[in-house]
This record gives structure tokens, C-alpha cells and sequence, in this order.
């Protein structure tokens, strides 16, 4: 069973002239496989620049604190080592890459995460279920990734390849935002169909409480001023969707 | 990067025209046709009035049905040198390599011919394509080995006739060119051409479209890649002179390591009588790394009100990192993930190639040179 260890972690982010601004300022966080944490806080809290940060995004500078996945010191490895060694980041924004099919894409992607080619014979019906699946039309696999996509199917591809990868701890940033009703309940079907197994952590981004109604979490941290301020069940979403934010925002 | 924009060229279609060499100034590179190209680099071929090294060989294997390749004396020109090396090139070269495709023949296969350099003095050389009327078919032209060539060549596309031509120009590292093609485009015929540049020092190629008629389509695509120390440089001439005639230009270049330089201009000249016109011409440029350097012209002259569309634009832009970050939160290695990128980007032109074997082939090349310059 796999941990996602953070602690006291501390980032900034670089500004085109090279200097860094500040916008983690010590955070502390557990996940284990099989647990979902909810990271809800409102806009600039540093909720993304945490996604980020672990994932390895070039444009954020670790200050201070550790990230460990199973012991191991994720700063120490590049971006696509973290991804072989179990984290999945899906994006709020998936980036298009010209040119490149998904089916392409995907192929490639589960040959680097798995160490091997997947079986060409099982490797069609496995694309194709996990199409299906997300209630996407087959010719979606010729596509360019990510050009010309709605959001919904931006968002649906992103849940496929987290279906596919199988990843030990994904975070997933704002998957709910650019989503229709419709989309969002296939996304987190798509989310729990991960979860039942068991075998993933996820830490879920969001900063409205609308997902948590399909994808019910296990803990829930409110996220203000690049730190945790409140941590609870549930019940504290429910709390925030009559609330709001404004109470932890006077306060921090 | 560079991308600006100079005054419209109204000399375009009156420039100086001769088959004579003497007839035009020597080379100083002050010229606005010249200005981007190392003159130095083109060795003989700035100065000399002939060339009498030996041409690159034709090899062929067997044709298709339709598809004939041999040798004449002299043939009709199609192009009028407008230029120092064309004229020389028309001066100099031995005789014409005339590859005809009968007319309303529709052959089953790609017909591959073969231009292999075997380096010695600055040669001269022609090529005739003639593809009769209402024929349906694809050339491959390979150009290798080592060399310092002006050549030319001329396409004629018969009316209502469907031609793909494809020139590859896979020099060796030290070979220098400078080619004029032109194409004259029938009644009705449509002319794809799929112009790729990954070898050689310096090669520069002049590709210029006429219409003998109503109706003609012109595409005109290319593939280039230079690494460092590579001067490519590609220039069109598309003049709508017939009505209801359409060109679509689409170049796109990669670049990378020290001194790498591409040129693309693209000049598209509608005349007051070919109303009706629709042209588009774009350029691409993927710089890879630092220290390489892409320019990009686009020029539009127009004479008449009455297009159905006239457009151009043009991109220079650095490798993606954004692209290379998701690719890589994917668990996708970062060499693996520059060569899905450029190999994506050239898909839309490497998918225009009927012919598998080279669109594999091509793409494997260039997944090679960019491993080559050690990215």
C-alpha cells in the first residue's frame, strides 16, 4: 500500500525575472492508497501550485520541507521518473500536442509506466473499454491530444489515462471545472470505477463542493494563504457549501 | 526569430528574365533575393559563366506502367531563368533528364528516380516533368550524394491532369545546391508538391508556380530540418496570372544546434486577371534550441478586388515546454516525448505522402538527426 508523504513543504514559484515568489508555506499532508482527500480552498490559495509542485512542474522551486512517495524523495527524481514511480497528475488545463493521436499517446505513455509494450492483442479492447467506458466515440483515439477537445472531453481523457495508468497516488486539479452536469458524472464515475479498487490515494482539487457529491472524500482540508487551516470529514464540505470561505479568509 | 514584413515587391512581375548568365549582374548578396543566402558558401556558382562538373547520375529501378525517364538534347524551357544560378543552370547542364507520364495514364505505383552526386566540380543540371493530360500520378524525386549544383526543374502538369511530386534533398553534409523548380499548371490540373529538405551545407530552392489555365491548383508543402551549421533556404513564387485558380503553401522547418539557419519567403503575386484567385500560404518554424535562427516573409500582391481569399501568416516559436511537461507527467521519457513532439509536428505534411514506406522512412530520419544533435 502506498503513502504520499508531505511535510512542511514550501514552494515558490519563478517569476519571468528569475525571482521566486512565495506561495506554499508549510504544508502537511498524508495519503495512503485507498483514501481520498479533498484540498478545497478558494482561487490563489496555492491549491494548483501544490499539484504542480509534486508532479515537478519546471516553473515551481522547492524552498523547504519533503514530498516522499513510499520513502523515496520525489524532488530527487524528474518529472516523467515521478510518473513511473506511481503519481498522476490530471490537469486543469491538458496541454494540445499537434500531430500526436491519443491512441499514440496512450500507447506510448502505458509502455513507459508499465516498462514494456503493452500486448498488442489485449492492447486495442483495453483502449477500447476504457473509451467506452468514458462514453467516448472510437474515433476519438485518432485524434490529436488534446486539439480541438470540449472541456468535458479534455476532462474525460484525462480520467481514461488515469484508468489506464493505474498510478499509485493521483491528484487530481480541478477535473471538475469546464464540466457540464453530464460530464461530471462520467468523470467520477470514472474516479470511483479508480477508487473501488482500492489501490490509489487520491488528493482531489476543487474549490467548489459540487464533485464531492459524486466523489464522496475521506478527509477534507481547507486550503488558505499557501497552508491547511482546517481539516475535517465530510461533513466539512457540507460546511463550506453553506459558508463559504469568507470565515477562514478573515482569519488567515 | 525573425518575421517583417517589406514593401510589396512590384517588380515581382517584371523582373529581369534571360537565359543568358552574362545577362545578369555578378552576385554581391546585397540583392533582396539574396540577402539571407552565405554567397561564400555557394563556391562556383556566384561567379562562374559555366559549369562543367558532372551532373549527379539518374538511377531508376523499374517504372510503373506510364512512367518513362530519358534523356534529351534540348527541351522547350518552361522557366525563364529570373535569376544569376537558373540561368546558369539552363547555360551549363549537358542535357535534359525528361521524366513524361502519357497522358490519361494513371500509374498503380509511385515512380522513384534517383540523383546521386558524386561530388567533383560545380555542375549544372535539368529535369523535364511532363505529365500529360488527364494522367493521375506520383513522382519521387531523391537527391544524394555529394555535390555543387545549380539545377533546374521544370514541371508541365497537362490539363485536368493530377500530379504528386515529391524532391527529397538528402545531400550528404557538404553538399551545396541551388535549384529552380517550376511548375506550370494546366486547365483544370491539380499539382501537389512535397518539397523536403534534411541534407547538405547549403541547399536553396526556388520554387515557382505559373497557370496555363482556368481552374489549376497549386499545393505547395515543405519539410525541412536543419541542424547546426545547415543553411536551407526556400522561396516561392506563386503568380496567379489565370482566374479561379487556388494555391495553398504550407513550409515547416525545425531547427536546431548552433548556426542552424532556415529562410522561407513565400511571394504570391495575384494579377489583376485572375479574379476569382484563393491562396493561402503559412510558415512554421520549431526552434529546438538556442543559437538557431528561422527567417519567415510572407509577401501578398494583389491587383484585383475580386479573390475568393487571400491570406498568409507565419510562426516562429520555441520548443513547448508545456508540451514536454505533460507528456512527461505521463512517464514519458524526455527524448521520447522532443521526438513525439517533432515527429507531430510534421505529421500534417509526412501524412500527404501516399507512399508508406517513405513516410516511415521519413520519419525515422528525422527522429534520427534529432537524436544526432544530441538533444
Amino acid at each position: 500500500m502506498s503513502t504520499l508523504e508531505i511535510r512542511d513543504l514550501q514552494v515558490s514559484v519563478k517569476l519571468p525575472e528569475g525571482e521566486l515568489k512565495p506561495i506554499l508555506a508549510g504544508v502537511d499532508l498524508t495519503v495512503k492508497a485507498g483514501e481520498t482527500h479533498a484540498i478545497m480552498g478558494p482561487n490563489g490559495s496555492g491549491k494548483s501550485t501544490l499539484a504542480y509542485s509534486i508532479a515537478g512542474h519546471p516553473k515551481y522551486e522547492i524552498t523547504g520541507g519533503s514530498v516522499t512517495l513510499d520513502g523515496v524523495d520525489v524532488h530527487e527524481l524528474s518529472v516523467d521518473e515521478r510518473a513511473r514511480a506511481g503519481l498522476f497528475l490530471a490537469m486543469q488545463y491538458p496541454v494540445e500536442v499537434p500531430g500526436v493521436s491519443v491512441a499514440n499517446f496512450l500507447r506510448t505513455a502505458k509502455t513507459a509506466i508499465d516498462g514494456e509494450a503493452p500486448k498488442l492483442r489485449t492492447w486495442a479492447g483495453e483502449l477500447r473499454g476504457a473509451m467506452e467506458k468514458l462514453q467516448m466515440d472510437p474515433a476519438f483515439a485518432q485524434r490529436n491530444v488534446n486539439e480541438g477537445f470540449s472541456g468535458g472531453e479534455k476532462k474525460r481523457h484525462e480520467i481514461m489515462q488515469l484508468e489506464l495508468l493505474k498510478p499509485k497516488i493521483a491528484i487530481l486539479d480541478e477535473t471538475d471545472s469546464g464540466l457540464d452536469i453530464d460530464a461530471l458524472r462520467i468523470v467520477s464515475e470514472g474516479v470511483n470505477r479508480v477508487r473501488a479498487t482500492g489501490e490509489t490515494g487520491f488528493l482531489l482539487i476543487t474549490h467548489y463542493t459540487r464533485i464531492l457529491r459524486y466523489i464522496k472524500p475521506d478527509f477534507v482540508h481547507v486550503f488558505v494563504g499557501g497552508k491547511i487551516v482546517e481539516e475535517g470529514g465530510p461533513e466539512l464540505a457540507e460546511r463550506l457549501e453553506v459558508e463559504g470561505y469568507e470565515k477562514f479568509l478573515t482569519r488567515a | 526569430m525573425t518575421t517583417e514584413a517589406i514593401a510589396p515587391p512590384s517588380t515581382k512581375s517584371q523582373v529581369l528574365r534571360s537565359f543568358d548568365v552574362t545577362d545578369f549582374p555578378a552576385l554581391n548578396g546585397l540583392e533582396e533575393e539574396w540577402r539571407f543566402t552565405p554567397l561564400k558558401r555557394l563556391g562556383d556558382l556566384v561567379k562562374a559563366t559555366s559549369l562543367t562538373g558532372a551532373a549527379p547520375s539518374v538511377e531508376f529501378g523499374d517504372l510503373p506502367d506510364g512512367v518513362t525517364v530519358s534523356t534529351a538534347d534540348d527541351v522547350d524551357p518552361v522557366l525563364t531563368p529570373f535569376d544569376r544560378v537558373s540561368a546558369l543552370a539552363y547555360g551549363s547542364a549537358a542535357g535534359v533528364t525528361v521524366i513524361e507520364v502519357a497522358a490519361e495514364a494513371e500509374p498503380a505505383e509511385a515512380a522513384v528516380i534517383r540523383l546521386v552526386g558524386k561530388g567533383g566540380d560545380a555542375a549544372a543540371a535539368r529535369t523535364f516533368v511532363k505529365v500529360g493530360n488527364f494522367a493521375k500520378a506520383t513522382i519521387i524525386l531523391e537527391q544524394s550524394g555529394s555535390v555543387t549544383l545549380a539545377d533546374n526543374i521544370e514541371v508541365v502538369v497537362g490539363d485536368s491532369a493530377q500530379l504528386t511530386f515529391i524532391t527529397l534533398a538528402e545531400w550528404d553534409r557538404d553538399a551545396v545546391q541551388a535549384q529552380h523548380v517550376k511548375i506550370r499548371v494546366g486547365k483544370d490540373a491539380h499539382v501537389q508538391h512535397l518539397q523536403v529538405t534534411l541534407g547538405g551545407d547549403l541547399v536553396r530552392q526556388f520554387t515557382s508556380v505559373e497557370y496555363a489555365g482556368r481552374g489549376g491548383d497549386a499545393e505547395l508543402f515543405g519539410l525541412y530540418f536543419a541542424t547546426a551549421g545547415q543553411h536551407q533556404e526556400h522561396r516561392q513564387l506563386v503568380d496567379h496570372s489565370a482566374p479561379d485558380c487556388r494555391s495553398n503553401v504550407g513550409y515547416r522547418g525545425a531547427l536546431q544546434g548552433a548556426s542552424a539557419h532556415t529562410v522561407w519567403v513565400g511571394d504570391v503575386l495575384i494579377r489583376a486577371t485572375a479574379t476569382g484567385t484563393d491562396t493561402y500560404e503559412i510558415n512554421r518554424n520549431l526552434i529546438l534550441t538556442d543559437g538557431a535562427r528561422a527567417d519567415s516573409v510572407p509577401n501578398l500582391e494583389i491587383e484585383t478586388g475580386e479573390v475568393a481569399g487571400a491570406g498568409h501568416a507565419s510562426a516562429t516559436g520555441r520548443f513547448d515546454d508545456e508540451q514536454l511537461f505533460y507528456l512527461m507527467a505521463r512517464g514519458i521519457p524526455e527524448g521520447e516525448a522532443r521526438k513525439l513532439v517533432v515527429r507531430g509536428f510534421f505529421a500534417e505534411l509526412i501524412n500527404k505522402i501516399p507512399v508508406e514506406g517513405l513516410r516511415e522512412r521519413l520519419g525515422d530520419t528525422i527522429e534520427a538527426r534529432l537524436v544526432e544533435a544530441g538533444s
